[in-house]
């Protein structure tokens, strides 16, 4: 961590949005991360998406467990709404929140400890369920708040720091999504900001719930020769299959996308994801090519990034399946909320 | 583009701008850092080294330092650059044993200094503590030059030059006063000196001839008019008097003509403000104190009745500007201003009556002598000139440096060396880290605002000619003014090969001037950054190719706060904070080889 604070100066021609706020506007407190940590970039990308998506602060609600990464929604967006949970269990926290308030926008970030050991029964159900949020796995492998153990995503063969070799096999959260029948499954890499920023701004807009695995390096544990989530690892096998464009609502598409190549996309309110196939045989939206794409590619050690499948048409979305009410809870009067006994009585005699 | 050779001592120096537009490299941010810490005196010396006279710049330099501040471009207001210097010397010990000393043995050579303003006092500080014999004719009874019959004791007090003129003069300088040079043969064919060095500055106020011009005797010349003042010759003025021309001696002869006794004074100006020659510093203080500013008015004639001034005729114009330029110029009539007396003020140039035709000095097509801008040398190898006789009036602190940069050819003249042959300016940087996140110098940001200067109120002030109106900041305002300097000498340095590309320093800029991309041409890598690199006058600095994408980190230096966050965050100390020291030679670096007999 630094002694000082980031100043508040700024560029003096910096950027505004539609809301008239420059970047630093979206920004939260200093990070307390080690110098170089991938999340800390991730931060910058969710700063950077939520400015560009003309966001207003206090629509969004961000939500957290343990580890290095849940520590790192108090870096973004100081303005909004928080709760940092307790280990593994965000997801329970975002189901409620989502169920008592649909209208908000809600980012969960995680990290491979705190989604794939102790909370991976939370986050199975969260997608199974299609809870309508952002779900961001800040992923490097290894327990960094601990010191550095293996986590459920270590690659088998990478090295520790000390020198010992993971033997056992790696939970990948890609693979996971795709089979419980997630509707937005992305990976990135925190530092790849041109590819991550536009996935967390359709994952923001997607309607139910999106996943996107950021492998974001360790730069203290997990950083060195033979780790399989290092800076240099992951920049050589880093494979983009398909990048995605965010379009915002109400904007018009001002690339020139070659025909075959492109695939639009339309989201639930009106923005769009412009699909750009780097690899002309990947198909996006068929989930059981993907899922088989994806693993012939990890068993060489390639990491397939981008918009790994996307699925706008399906309706088992939270909301849509529970019927929960449009208005938020807290705006619906009390007398309606709770009925009284002579309610509940009425209700109780229908099971007699 | 090229990666950035940062090896060359241009590069570093031109992100220290204040330091970059000094013409004698002032160290400004080492002073300031001193000043900070409470080292009065040292701030004093490092300003000394370079400028020489620290008491008169900090009240009257033209300050060439304070627009190009990086603060300037951040904020609106640059930080306080000059005020501080005077903090510097307002508040340092006696520092006569800091002093260089001239040694007991001469080198034998012999200097004449015509004139005792900056500029042959600049040439006698270098050369004296070097052996030589120094001679400085002056016409007037006082040293100090324009310094002392220009500029009025309200902005300089004859005890700060005094003092900062026996520095120099008690090394041992021969200062012959009331001794004008009339014959610039006679003093050559003497031949009782090895050079001679020419620092007569500008002394001729421009003429404006117009009908009535000499039918009065209460039209006046303003450089000759404050002389006036300055040797006690004038004590009064007239009620109403109009000041024509608008550049910096107006404003002293606006604010002269209050303390004489006038109520009711007007500057007359030809052309609108922003094409005003004085700086706006000057003209605030002479609109503080209740000058009108009359734009747009061309005088057409003295109007004169039997011998008494009566007033002065005014075309009054209208103009059409664009980007800056005067398009067209309308008339819009006659206007006529009542006055008692007229004050020249449109201009000086230097004049040589004493420099006689057939002497082997080359003069060029306005009459003035031709000399060489670098060497400051004649077409007369022996004669050097400098400071308002060289080019035409500048300020002080150009006849500083044209001192310094004089002394430096006259000790190679004298040493049968080619004068043409410096020595180049040099860079050292050195790390300011001192653990993991903390550095040698305070590198928080801190918000606050320009402190303003006290002045000593409006009724006090006109009671004496002599009473200086600006009061110096006080240690409190001082200690927060410091605090605006960003440290622009304590530069990023990048080691492109220990760069893991982790995006931290990128992230962490509070000023966005980092990028890694992916490299271009200029003006393409200006417009991928990400914030905009408008400012083409600041340089970007472009890295060798990262190990791991082959992209490149590109900074533009504009706006960097020098906060050394990116240093802070960075996991393999790719960027560091190094203080870069530029050298500026003076005559005493130069090595020359033994005196020749």
């Amino acid at each position: 961590m630094s002694y000082i604070n980031k100043p508040k100066v700024a560029h003096p021609s910096l950027p505004t949005n539609t809301l008239g706020m420059t970047r630093r506007q979206y920004e939260g407190s200093m990070s307390t991360l080690c110098a170089g940590c991938g999340h800390d970039s991730v931060t910058a990308a969710i700063i950077e998406a939520c400015w560009g998506l003309s966001m207003r602060p206090e629509q969004l609600v961000k939500l957290s467990g343990i580890g290095c990464s849940s520590k790192t929604t108090a870096y973004f967006v100081s303005g909004s709404h928080g709760f940092n949970s307790v280990h593994g269990r965000m997801p329970s926290i975002a189901s409620g929140a989502n169920a008592a308030n649909r209208r908000l926008t809600y980012v969960g970030v995680s990290g491979d400890g705190d989604s794939l050991s102790i909370g991976i029964g939370q986050l199975v159900h969260a997608i199974r369920r299609n809870v309508n949020m952002l779900y961001l796995i800040e992923n490097n492998g290894v327990y960094g708040l601990t010191k550095g153990q293996f986590s459920a995503s270590a690659d088998i063969g990478t090295k520790a720091k000390r020198g010992d070799v993971n033997s056992s096999p790696p939970i990948d959260p890609v693979l996971l999504a795709l089979t419980l029948g997630a509707t937005f499954v992305a990976r990135s890499f925190s530092g790849d900001k041109a590819q991550l920023v536009p996935l967390i701004q359709a994952g923001l807009r997607h309607n139910g719930f999106a996943l996107i695995d950021v492998l974001s390096p360790c730069v203290t544990f997990n950083d060195h020769e033979g780790s399989t989530k290092s800076y240099t690892f992951t920049r050589e096998h880093y494979h983009p299959a398909v990048e995605a464009d965010f379009v915002p609502r109400a904007e018009e598409i001002a690339v020139d996308y070659a025909a075959g190549e492109s695939i639009p996309v339309s989201l639930h309110d009106g923005s769009r994801v412009i699909l750009r196939k780097l690899d002309p045989t990947y198909d996006p939206t068929d989930r059981s090519a993907a899922y088989s794409y994806i693993e012939t590619k990890l068993k060489k050690n390639e990491y397939v990034t981008g918009l790994i499948h996307i699925d706008e048409t399906d309706s088992t979305e939270f909301h849509n399946l529970n019927r929960t009410a449009q208005a938020p809870l807290n705006g619906i009067p009390y007398e309606k909320l709770s009925p009284g006994s002579a309610a509940l009585d009425k209700l109780m005699a229908r099971y007699r | 583009m090229e990666p950035t050779d940062t090896s060359k001592s241009d590069y570093f120096h031109r992100v220290v701008d204040c330091q970059w537009a000094c013409p004698a490299h002032t160290d400004v941010p080492e002073y300031i850092r001193l000043i900070a810490q409470g080292e009065f005196t040292a701030a004093y010396m490092v300003n000394r080294e370079s400028n020489v006279f620290p008491g008169i710049l900090g009240r009257v330099c033209d300050r060439p330092c304070e627009p190009a501040c990086r603060r300037g471009r951040i904020e609106e207001k640059p930080v306080a650059i000059c005020r501080l210097k005077r903090v510097a010397s307002d508040h340092r010990d006696d520092i006569t044993g800091l002093l260089p000393k001239a040694p007991r043995e001469k080198n034998g050579k012999r200097i004449a200094c015509i004139g005792a303003g900056p500029a042959s006092l600049t040439v006698a500080n270098d050369l004296l503590p070097m052996g030589y014999e120094v001679t400085i004719f002056e016409q007037y009874a006082v040293p100090g030059g324009l310094m002392r019959t220009n500029i009025p004791a309200f902005r300089l007090p004859a005890n700060v030059l005094d003092e900062e003129i026996g520095y120099i003069v008690n090394m041992g300088a021969d200062l012959r006063l009331n001794s004008p040079v009339n014959s610039m043969r006679r003093l050559l064919e003497s031949e009782e000196f090895d050079a001679v060095f020419v620092g007569s500055g500008a002394p001729k106020g421009k003429e404006l001839e117009l009908p009535g011009r000499h039918d009065t005797e209460r039209v006046h010349i303003g450089i000759t008019w404050l002389e006036s003042i300055a040797f006690g010759h004038v004590e009064r003025v007239g009620e109403r008097v109009l000041i024509i021309g608008v550049g910096n001696t107006a404003m002293d002869c606006c604010r002269s003509s209050l303390r004489l006794g006038a109520k009711d004074v007007k500057v007359m100006a030809r052309k609108p403000r922003q094409f005003f020659k004085a700086s706006d510093w000057e003209l605030e203080d002479a609109e503080h104190e209740n000058v009108a500013i009359v734009v747009n008015h061309a005088p057409k004639s003295f109007v004169t009745e039997g011998g008494q001034l009566k007033g002065m005729m005014f075309e009054k114009l209208q103009y059409d500007i664009e980007n800056g330029d005067i398009t067209a110029t309308r008339s819009l009539g006659d206007v006529f201003f009542p006055c008692d007396d007229v004050i020249l003020a449109i201009g000086q140039e230097n004049a040589f009556p004493w420099i006689e035709q057939g002497i082997g000095l080359d003069l060029d097509k306005w009459n003035v002598p031709k000399v060489d801008k670098a060497t400051f040398q004649s077409t007369l190898p022996q004669v050097f000139f400098g400071g308002d006789a060289a080019f035409g009036p500048k300020n002080i602190i150009w006849s500083v440096e044209h001192g310094h940069q004089a002394a430096i050819s006259i000790h190679k003249f004298c040493h049968d060396e080619a004068v043409q042959e410096r020595m180049p300016r040099g860079v050292t940087l050195s790390s300011r880290k001192m653990g993991m996140h903390e550095w040698a110098y305070k590198n928080e940001y801190n918000g606050v605002e320009r402190r303003l200067v006290p002045h000593v109120g409006l009724v006090e002030r006109f009671k004496k000619i002599n009473i200086e109106v600006e009061l110096g900041f006080t240690a409190e305002e001082a200690a927060l003014e410091v605090q605006r300097c960003l440290n622009c000498d304590v530069q990023t340095v990048f080691a492109a090969k220990l760069c893991i590309e982790c995006d931290a320093c990128i992230d962490i800029c509070p000023v966005d001037c980092l990028t890694i991309t992916h490299n271009g041409s200029e003006t393409e890598l200006r417009s991928k950054l990400t914030a905009p690199a408008t400012n083409r006058s600041q340089a970007l600095y472009v890295s060798a190719p990262l190990p791991q994408t082959a992209r490149v980190m590109v900074k533009d230096e504009d706006v960097c706060v020098h906060c050394g966050l990116c240093a802070e965050r960075c996991p393999t100390a790719a960027w560091d904070m190094q203080k870069s020291t530029i050298h500026i030679p003076h005559a005493i670096d130069e090595e020359v080889s033994a005196c020749p007999a």
